[in-house]
């Protein structure tokens, strides 16, 4: 395996180019969705665009609760990647939100859903196990979303499967 | 940010290698020869080691109260005095002028400021508590995975060299490559193209 520090920078544009097919999949094909996992997903309060393409980056941020997103569409079409994704998972009446950085595909701010406050020492074996699994279903359902993007990314399949759709959806 | 915050972030690690049978006794044994030493009264300035989840300022590894399910739940705890540099100055211009009226001269040499210092500072630190962080962690063994629940560059570092001197495995942080790389289950071929992977253009 490559050095770490090399790997982190050199192949950083995965993770930017995995957020954007991300919110493509969001707007297009919640089927995609519900087949890594057993949730819903929209986009959240924020996204954060990166355009690198000129010698300065340049950063778009679009945030609020009813944010008009068409900004970020021109972002888009001007060349930027999602960096950063705020997004707002459901399954049943349980609902997680949190932000997934590209470069990193860390999660930040997650809020899972409601769980009962411990009432004693006893109950944090029980606690801790529910929050590992409510934490844990965010992980496989991004873990199984990503593997979906890099076997499309790595196929041949990418150009029509993949790129031209997303570009028919940021021209349209 | 603990664990079972209203809100958390988590930094997820593969851990690579393998424990010495048995291995509860062997992370208990680790987890006590490097759990965190208390600096309070001493002339240290910080501290980094193991604690336990539930009871961070009483550690105790005696017991396997770190197992619970599958996971194994502990906390990294890094202490650390912080002393205001006007205090630091007011102190060093006491003790320099001291030094200048005991000896009879105008100046002290560079050498000699700097051991007046560094002898300011370690007193100030017996006399001062440490403040300390605590960071929660959760590993799956048997997964080989590890989450810690801080996105402070500082704290992971931390936790990077700390695991592999306690533990001889190391932490492999994920990102898009590495969860590529170790975690989907790619053939060789799969992996060549990934390596050779540019940007794509999105644009028409």
């Amino acid at each position: 395996m490559l050095d770490i520090s090399v790997s982190y920078n050199r192949y950083k544009f995965l993770g930017h180019e995995f957020l954007t097919w991300l919110w493509f999949i969001i707007d297009n094909n919640q089927t995609k969705i519900k087949e890594s996992a057993p949730i819903s997903m929209k986009i959240g309060n924020r996204i954060v665009l990166e355009n690198g393409r000129r010698d300065a980056v340049e950063t778009i941020i679009i945030k609020g609760d009813d944010a008009d997103l068409e900004e970020g569409i021109l972002a888009l079409k001007k060349g930027a990647l999602v960096v950063e994704l705020n997004l707002v998972c459901e399954s049943g009446d349980q609902e997680w939100r949190f932000t997934i950085k590209g470069d990193n595909l860390n999660i930040v701010t997650l809020k899972p859903p409601y769980t009962e406050p411990m009432e004693s020492k006893q109950d944090l074996e029980g606690s801790l196990l529910e929050r590992a699994y409510l934490y844990n279903m965010i992980f496989e359902g991004i873990d199984a979303l990503f593997n979906q993007f890099i076997k499309l990314r790595i196929s041949s399949d990418w150009d029509q499967n993949g790129l031209l759709l997303i570009k028919k959806w940021i021209y349209s | 940010m603990g664990l079972l915050s209203s809100s958390v972030s988590i930094i997820r690690y593969k851990v690579e290698g393998n424990l010495k049978p048995p291995v509860l006794e062997t992370i208990a044994n680790s987890l006590k020869e490097y759990a965190i030493i208390e600096i309070d009264g001493d002339s240290s300035e910080r501290t980094v080691g193991w604690t336990s989840y539930d009871d961070p300022f009483n550690p105790d590894f005696e017991r396997s109260s770190f197992v619970i399910g599958n996971y194994l739940v502990f906390s990294l705890r890094i202490d650390k005095k912080a002393i205001a540099s006007k205090i630091i100055k007011k102190h060093y211009s006491l003790e320099a002028a001291k030094r200048l009226a005991e000896s009879g001269r105008q100046y002290l040499s560079r050498n000699e400021k700097k051991m007046i210092k560094d002898k300011v500072i370690s007193i100030l630190n017996l006399r001062i508590p440490a403040t300390p962080n605590i960071y929660d962690l959760i590993w799956n063994y048997e997964e080989s995975y590890l989450w810690f629940f801080s996105n402070l560059k500082s704290a992971n570092e931390e936790l990077e060299t700390l695991f592999s001197k306690s533990f001889k495995c190391s932490l492999i942080r994920i990102f898009p490559y590495t969860l590529a790389d170790l975690m989907m289950n790619f053939s060789d071929t799969e992996r060549d193209i990934l390596s050779n992977l540019s940007p794509a253009d999105f644009t028409e």
